[in-house]
Parts: structure tokens; sequence; C-alpha cells
């Protein structure tokens, strides 16, 4: 009997080892012939390379290594922007396919439609190629909301100039820390003697007020910096002062969201319905007010629905955002796979780099939903 | 009592109100369609501000005055219930009817109107639409790549070969049922491998040869599309029955394969089987550029078909098991005579999926310098006699995807509804 | 007459073109018990409903407790607060415990402290003979317990009147003696009741009046002795010989 247990084992085991031994052989003796050494040590050497958009400081003089860091804070830069957005936009047309209005129905159902079957790539491409650069030159373009131009070249808008800016993140910090403990007391206080304070106003004012504060009492001043026309040359033209938002970032984002939303949509869609009609009609009877019905009954049983598969799509999105090499955003896959390695050549140590570090980001999510589900799981017999 | 309601229409002065509601509907809308399409503001004697609300203002008056819950005409009724509930859904109503009006007529006029038809050369799109005598010339290399258009027909023939083959399968006699599985999994891609082999690629029994290199366009979609179908099939199957397997290490390494193929993006799988693959072949093996690509999307998604297949088999009644084993099968004919092909029946859907999935992959082959249809495109319009015509190639593309994804979709969620009662 | 708890005048209701409930008139005293029967369809779950406002009607009046039912939302809340509901299908909230189940609504709509709201709940569960049960999850009872669990739910909020929609319609039969049994006990603590069901020995044991329901309006309306032995109607008589 034990032998029908380890028979196959073993040879799955002898076929794995058989692979990778014939890779591993085949990868070493190309590697002497062509005098490459493995080892990660080249990360260390000068990048020479510019990058167009980063978020920290980076010229050529930098490291591979730092390469790759801006590489990285690119990639996540524009997942996290557009998991904001994508969540947002999934949200209010996944209700919208809810709604008894048959206008508003279809319209969602028409927006999901068209954008889920359309590739991708295929809608950066039209935003890049197509859309944006429809979008007037820097010298032409018109003034927007007083301060900023929509160009071909990117979008340019203020920029706030801070003075005293730590003292006023020190006041963010410890608004939500007093926010943290208010809710804690008001809870404490429910408990005993059934008061209710209105905690998410409450909370608000804090957020808002104490930060304000400091802009009277702490020094803290924020001006803003306008993006003005400047010539370069003859028939060169941009914007110094402000924040330039590269067209190649909003594209891919734009494209991102609208791909990403619809199946967020979906899932949206899926968790309210999933949440029976007898759950409303009963939290209504015993009393609760159409909000609290919300708060306390569906919005709980509908995201135990929901998040699982939106979180799968946050991964999506984030491994998707790898399709930024196509237009030259300076994206993790770009500047590290791309440029790197044409430049070392050393095809093993940075394919391996990259693809271990959307493995790392994959199995972390992963790990905090499995951990996450079976928290809140609804326990059953 | 109800009460008289003096804004508020009732049984009796029903027809006065629909005829006012009317008019106010009306008038906004034709409000709308004057200042945006003849450019007159008929309500320029208002402050700037309001005038550019009015039609928004006359719709929502137009449709609270016809609002009546219960009038008996059924159309009125219809109406009432689905855009006319209350006074925020009656503006976000005509706020989406505005914008229909708003894009739709020009849209008109980009893809039909204005839009030129005939010609040969550049010269011939006059018009300010839509330039489809590109899309006409280009034709024959967005459908077949640099293929040689006297070969086309090969291809033509090999697809329509596979798709009699593929289809087969539904037709089979009862008789042969029991072997669909073999047939699917084994018989079907040899047969597919060798008419593309002899067929398309040539170099054989008098056909000229064509390189892979050439072979483009949205037939390169589809066979890219298909061949990793059918062959991370099989793959998905074992990786499938691998992670259900009590066996520890068959068990743990299915398990690593499929989330390691999950957790990574399939750009930097392309760039692995074009870059880092060469490097662990014997020095002087040269694997011919499409197959590499084929191998590497067929491992990626065989790891998600293998999660789809897991979802069936986890699916299936115990009893199924259970009673096979009683009839003395052991693992292998259990699993390939009773278990998948029940299993397979129900996960047709999640399969669909994902080869929906894998056509909207493909056009990510641009990045080893395979050119299908999206990649024609981005050479299409790089031609200097071309130049400024990349509207029109992105909408055709988008178009042909989306006539055929959304195709596959409606066709599995007819299937899933289909095989819910069947059960 | 004593003044009545419930009076319904003359309420029409319509589900689009069709007529749901006709010319209804019903007044309800306190602590009354009435049962309500008729065919699938005959409207008796709509006008239960309409009672808690969880079905609006078209024309006519409800008035429960003094306060008139309409588009007032403050009101319907009000009332709701003073109506239990048990429902066929328990409708228990998944995610919270009984216990849970039973304090949400003392302490978010009356806004009771959490200790006074579990001494409440727990009085309440035992009245049902559930209390063992306070800590574990609706998904882990059976189906009679859980509609225990949703009578002691509906009770926590010391209403006037309890509401009950079919509650043992959807119990497999070995479950439906207790959940009898629990309504039986709050009927002999002199709560007003108006039971939808096709327990006829529930309606025999406790009912003052039943009422009979068939095509949207009350048939025949009659106290219980008088009911059973001398049916008026000939479809109240076909109805009673078909399920009894």
């Amino acid at each position: 009997m034990k032998l029908k247990k380890t028979l196959p084992q073993l040879i799955t085991l002898l076929f794995i080892v058989l692979i990778f031994g014939f890779f591993t052989m085949n990868a070493q003796e190309n590697m002497d012939t062509r005098g490459i050494e493995f080892g990660f040590g080249f990360l260390k050497q000068e990048a020479s390379f510019d990058i167009q958009f980063s978020l920290i400081d980076y010229d050529g003089s930098h490291s591979y290594a730092r390469a790759y860091l801006v590489g990285l804070l690119n990639t996540l830069l524009v997942s996290f922007i557009g998991i904001i957005l994508c969540t947002i936009l999934g949200t209010i047309v996944g209700v919208s396919r809810l709604s008894p209005n048959y206008l508003i129905r279809k319209t969602a159902t028409f927006y999901i439609e068209f954008f889920r079957n359309i590739p991708l790539l295929l809608q950066i491409f039209f935003w890049y190629f197509a859309a944006l650069r429809a979008l007037p030159m820097p010298e032409d373009a018109s003034l927007l909301f007083g301060s900023s131009f929509l160009t071909i070249k990117g979008f340019y808008t203020l920029a706030p100039v801070w003075i005293n800016f730590d003292v006023f993140m020190i006041s963010l910090v410890i608004a939500l820390i007093i926010i943290f403990f208010f809710n804690k007391y008001a809870k404490k206080k429910q408990e005993e003697e059934g008061i209710q304070y209105p905690k998410f106003f409450i909370s608000l004012v804090i957020f808002i007020a104490l930060p304000a504060l400091t802009f009277f009492v702490g020094g803290v001043d924020v001006s803003f910096s306008y993006p003005e026309l400047k010539q370069l040359a003859k028939t060169a033209f941009t914007y110094e002062g402000g924040v330039g938002i590269p067209p190649e970032l909003i594209a891919l984002t734009l494209a991102l969201t609208l791909y990403t939303a619809t199946f967020i949509a979906e899932n949206v869609r899926a968790g309210i319905q999933g949440v029976g009609k007898g759950q409303h009609e009963a939290a209504a009877s015993i009393g609760l007010t159409p909000g609290q019905v919300l708060k306390l009954v569906v919005m709980p049983q509908a995201l135990r629905i929901i998040i699982p598969p939106t979180t799968n799509q946050y991964l999506n999105l984030t491994k998707n955002s790898s399709l930024a090499a196509a237009i030259a955003y300076p994206d993790l896959v770009l500047v590290f796979a791309g440029t790197a390695m044409m430049q070392t050549g050393r095809a093993i140590e940075i394919v391996a780099i990259t693809m271990a570090t959307y493995l790392t980001i994959s199995l972390a999510i992963s790990a905090l939903m499995n951990w996450y589900n079976k928290r809140i799981a609804i326990k059953e017999k | 009592m109800s009460k008289i309601n003096i804004l508020k229409p009732n049984k009796n002065n029903l027809n006065l109100f629909l005829v006012l509601g009317g008019l106010f509907f009306t008038l906004g809308i034709l409000d709308f369609c004057l200042n945006n399409f003849l450019e007159k503001n008929i309500t320029s004697f208002l402050p700037g501000f309001i005038s550019f609300f009015t039609p928004l203002i006359f719709g929502i008056i137009g449709l609270h005055f016809i609002r009546i819950e219960f009038s008996g005409i059924k159309q009125l009724d219809n109406l009432n219930k689905n855009i006319n509930t209350n006074n925020f859904n009656a503006a976000l109503s005509i706020i989406i009817i505005l914008l229909i009006i708003f894009s739709v007529a020009p849209l008109l006029n980009w893809f039909i109107l204005d839009a030129n038809f005939v010609g040969e050369t550049k010269e011939a799109c006059t018009g300010g639409g839509a330039c489809w005598v590109y899309i006409k010339i280009w034709f024959n290399r967005f459908m077949y790549g640099m293929y040689p258009n006297a070969e086309q027909w090969r291809v033509n023939l090999t697809f329509v070969l596979v798709l009699c083959f593929a289809s087969a399968g539904y037709f089979m006699p009862l008789k042969l049922k029991k072997y669909l599985t073999f047939y699917y999994a084994v018989f079907l891609p040899i047969i597919s491998f060798f008419l593309i082999y002899y067929l398309i690629s040539g170099g054989e029994f008098g056909l000229v040869w064509v390189e892979t290199g050439a072979w483009g366009g949205l037939s390169l979609t589809f066979i890219v599309a298909f061949f990793s179908l059918i062959f991370c099939f099989p793959i998905g199957m074992m990786l499938a029955l691998g992670r259900r397997s009590d066996l520890p290490i068959v068990k743990y390494s299915s398990l690593s394969f499929i989330e390691f193929w999950r957790g990574v993006p399939l750009i930097t799988v392309l760039f692995m089987s074009a870059v880092m693959f060469p490097m662990f072949l014997p020095d002087g093996t040269y694997i011919d550029k499409l197959i590499r690509i084929i191998v590497a999307i067929t491992l990626f998604e065989a790891a998600y078909t293998a999660e789809v297949i897991r979802g069936g088999l986890q699916a299936l009644p115990r009893g199924q098991y259970d009673a096979a084993k009683s009839l003395g099968m052991g693992y292998w004919r259990l699993h390939l005579l009773v278990i998948l092909p029940q299993a397979l029946k129900l996960v047709i859907p999640g399969i669909a999926n994902t080869f929906l999935a894998l056509v909207k992959d493909t056009p990510l082959i641009f990045v080893v310098g395979l050119l299908e249809l999206v990649g024609m495109l981005n050479l299409a319009k790089t031609n200097p006699k071309w130049l400024g015509f990349s509207m029109e190639g992105y909408v055709f593309a988008g178009l042909i995807f989306w006539i055929i994804c959304y195709s596959m979709s409606r066709y599995s969620q007819n299937l899933e509804l289909k095989y819910k009662t069947d059960r | 007459m004593p003044d009545s708890i419930i009076k319904i005048q003359n309420v029409n209701k319509w589900f689009g073109d069709f007529q749901v409930l006709k010319d209804i008139n019903l007044n309800v005293n306190q602590k009354q018990k009435i049962v309500v029967c008729g065919p699938s369809g005959s409207g008796k779950s709509t006008l239960i409903r309409c009672i808690n406002r969880l079905e609006e009607h078209q024309e006519g009046n409800i008035i429960v407790d003094g306060n008139e039912l309409n588009e007032d939302t403050k009101n319907i809340e009000k009332i709701r607060a003073e109506v239990g509901m048990v429902f066929q299908q328990f409708n228990l909230f998944p995610h919270l415990s009984i216990l849970d189940n039973c304090t949400l609504a003392p302490i978010w709509v009356k806004k009771m402290p959490k200790k006074e709201a579990d001494e409440l709940a727990m009085k309440q569960l035992e009245q049902v003979q559930i209390s063992d049960q306070a800590l574990k999850f609706p998904g882990q009872l059976s189906g009679g317990q859980q509609q225990r669990c949703a009578i002691a739910r509906a009770l926590c909020m010391q209403p006037k009147i309890m509401l009950f929609d079919e509650p043992t319609s959807a119990l497999d039969p070995e479950m439906i003696k207790e959940v009898l049994d629990a309504m039986v006990n709050l009927a002999k603590q002199g709560m007003t009741m108006i039971v939808v069901t096709h327990e006829m020995g529930f309606a025999k044991e406790v009912a003052d009046e039943v009422i009979f329901m068939d095509e949207g309006m009350i048939v025949e309306q009659a106290k219980t002795k008088e009911f059973f032995a001398n049916p008026k109607n000939d479809r109240t008589k076909l109805f009673l010989s078909q399920i009894l």
C-alpha cells in the first residue's frame, strides 16, 4: 500500500528535479560561454539612464537598485490611484445596476458590457494614442478652473508649497489619534448609558478643525505655485511651476479604472442582491431607520460577499499596470525588466527580481484576504 | 380621500396635465438641441448660469406634471414607474437623455454621415468623419498580418477544418461519448497542431513556406488563443487533479505552480519567454518565437484553468466518487471516465470566461515582436502614406473584439442557465 | 365599543393592475387574538404587511394605536417599534449572535444601555426557552430554534401588537410544536396577536376571532367557536373541508 502512495510522489519529484536540473545546467553553460556572472552585484552599479517620471530623486548617476525603486514606486502609484478610483466608480455603477430607474439601469449595463469586452491594452492605446493626442499643444491650451492646463504633454496644475509641513502632518496624526479614542469613548457611553453621539460627524469635524487650527497658531501656511508657459525654443513650449502629470500616467490610470470598475460593479451588485429581501424587511420591522438598516444589517452582509472577489480585482489591476510598458510609462517592468535589462544583459536576475516582486505583492494580499475571510466568516453548523 | 393638489395630476384632470407636461418636456429637449447643434439660445434673456440649465429645468417640470401613481394608461404607468418615481429620478433621467442626444449625433456624424467609404488613397478621405477607406485598404493586413495574399486561403481552410473537428465532439454518437475527454485533451490538439504545421506554415506538399514572423492580424489572434486554450486544457486538468491529491509532494508542487503563474503579470511571463527562456536551453537550439509564446501563454492560462476545473471537481457530489470507487475503478479510470466528463460540463462557462480573458490578453504578444490585430494597427498607423488615422484603426479593432467577446460572454451565460435548469 | 388598537377602514390595494385587497374593514381590540386563514394568493400576508407598512395601501385608512399610516416616515418608524413581526423565513441576521439579534433594535432605536438590553433579551429568550443558545449564531441553530429567536427578537421591542406571517410554514413537522407552544404562551400573557396560518388547532386553542379571506376580500369573520361550527359562506365551507 505504501508503495502506491510513494511511487507517484517519487516520480513527480524526479520529474521536477530533472527539469530544474536541465534548466540550471544549460543556464550555467550559456552564461559561461558568454562570460556573464550570476550575481546581484550589478544592482549597485550606476544606471546611467534617465527616467521621465519619478516620485523620488533620481538621475543617471544613481544605482540600478534605485532605478528599481523608482519603477516600483511608479507601479504602486498608478495601482493605488487606480484602485481608489475604480472602487468609487465601480460602486456607483454597481448600485445603479439595481436602480428601479430604467434609464439608469440600462446606462450602467451599457457601460459594463462596453468596457468589459474590449482588451485592456487596446483601451490603453486608444486613450494614449488617439484620445489624449487630440489635446492642444502647451501654447494653445486654455485655462481651466483658473489654474490648470490640459495639454498633449500632460495635465499641469497648481502645486502646493508648504511652510511647516511637518507641523501640519503632526496635527493630522494627532487628529487621527483623538478620533480613535473619541470613538472608543462614544462606544463605551452607548453601551453603558445608551446615549448615541453622531460619531461620524464629530470625527469629521475633528479631522478638519485640528489641522485647520495649525494654520492660525502653528505657523503653517500653504501657497500655490502656478504653471506658467515658458518658451524653450522657437516651437517648443512647456510649463514651469506647478506640477505636471504626464499623459502616460493619465492614459494608464483612465484605462485601468474604466476597465476594472466593470468587474467591481458586478461584484457590488452581486453583494447587494445577495442580501435577501427578508433581511431588509426584518430590520425595518423592528423599527430601524433606513440608514440603520443599511449600516447594521445590509452592509455587513453585503461586504462579506463583495470583498473577496474585489481584492482579486485589485490584484489584477496591479498586475495589469505592467502594461505601462506599451506606452512608456516608467513602471517596474519598463524600467527594470526593460531598460535596465537591455543595458546590463542580466536577464535571469532581473526577470527573477521582477517576478518575485509581483509574486510577493500577490501572495501578501492573498494571505491578508484569507485571514480576513476566516475572521469574518458567518458561522454555520 | 386624496387631496387635490394644483401641481399634481389626478384621475380627473389627467389629460390637461399630460399636455402641459409633454409641452414642458419637449421644450426642454428643443432648447438643448438648439443650444448644442444650432448654436441658438432661446433663453438668452436669462442670466448665463440659469440659461445653461433651462433644458434640465423644463424637463423636470414636464416630468413632474405627468407623475401620477396609477392612471390606468399602460404606457404612462410604465413610464412613471421606470423613470419618474420622484424628482431626483426624473432629474437623472433627463440628464441621461440629454447626454444621449449630446453624444449620439456627433457619433453618427463621424461614423456614417461624414465618413468616407469609397476610394483607394488617403486623398479620398475628404470628409470630417471617419476614413473607412483606410480600413478597407488595410483589411487584409489586419486579418492576416504579413501573410502573402496569395496563400491566405490556407489560413481560412485551416480554421474551417479546426472548427469542424472542435465541434465534432458535440455531435458524437452516444457510444463514443466516454472518449470525449480523450478527444478534447489529446486528439484535438494533435490534429490541430498538424493542420497548422502543414497548412499554414507549409514547406511540404508543394505549399510555400511562410515563416511565423509573417503571421499576424486577427488570424494570429485566433491561432494563439485557440492553441493556448486546447493545450492549457489538459495541463489545467492535471494541475487541478494534482491540487486535490492526497499525496503531499504532488499537492504542493501543483499548488506552487498554480500560485506562481497566477501571481505574476502576463507581460513579465512573455518577457521571460522571449529573453530568459533561451538561456535555459542548450546553446544553439532555437525554438520558434511563436511556439515559445504559445507555451508561455499556455502555462499561464493553465494555472487559471486549473482553478476553474478545481471548482467543478469540488461541485460534484461525493456520491459520484463513492459509486465509481465501489465499482472497482482505480484513480485514473474513475477520473477519466466518470468525474472529469461531468465536471467539465459544469465548468464550461468558466472555461468560456478563460477563453475570453485569453482573447483579451493576446495583444500583449507585441513584446516579442509578433503582430496580431492590435500590433498590426500600431504598425499601420506609422505608415507614412496613411498618417493620422489611428482613431479609425482603434475603433475598428475595438468593434471586432467587442463583437467576439460579447458573443462569447452571452453564449457562456446561456450555457450556464441551461446547465442550471438541466439539473 | 372599546377603542380598537388597529382600525382598518375601506382599504384597497393594487399591485399594478391587479387588485390584491378589496374593501377591507377590520377592527382589532387590545389583547385580541385574530387568526387569518385562506387559500394562497388571497391577500392575507399583504394585509398584515400593510399594518406595519411593509406594503403600502392606495385607498382607505389604517390607524394603529392612534397613528394613521401614511407617507410620513417618522410615524412609520414609531409604529414599527410598537408592532412586532415574525416572518415565515425567520430572517434572523446571520452575521450577529442570537443575543445581538435581539439587542440590536433596543440599543439603536430605544437607545438602551447594553447591559439593560442584554438583560431584556435574556428574559425574552428564556420565555421562548432558548436562552442557552444566546451566544450562538443563526446558522448553527435548527429552524424551530431560529423561529423562536425571531419571536424573542420581536418581543424585545416590547410591542403592543404582534403580527405573524405563516410562522410555521417553513418548518419541519417536528419543530412546529415548539414554535406554536411559544406563541400560545405569548397569547396567554395578553399580547394582541394577528396570525396568518394554516394551523387550525392553534386557532381553536387561542384565537378569539377567525377571518377567512379569499381573492382579496374578507369572506367570513366570526368568533372562533362559531367559525368552525357554523361556517356561513360556501367558500369558507369548502376551504375548511380541505384543510381539516
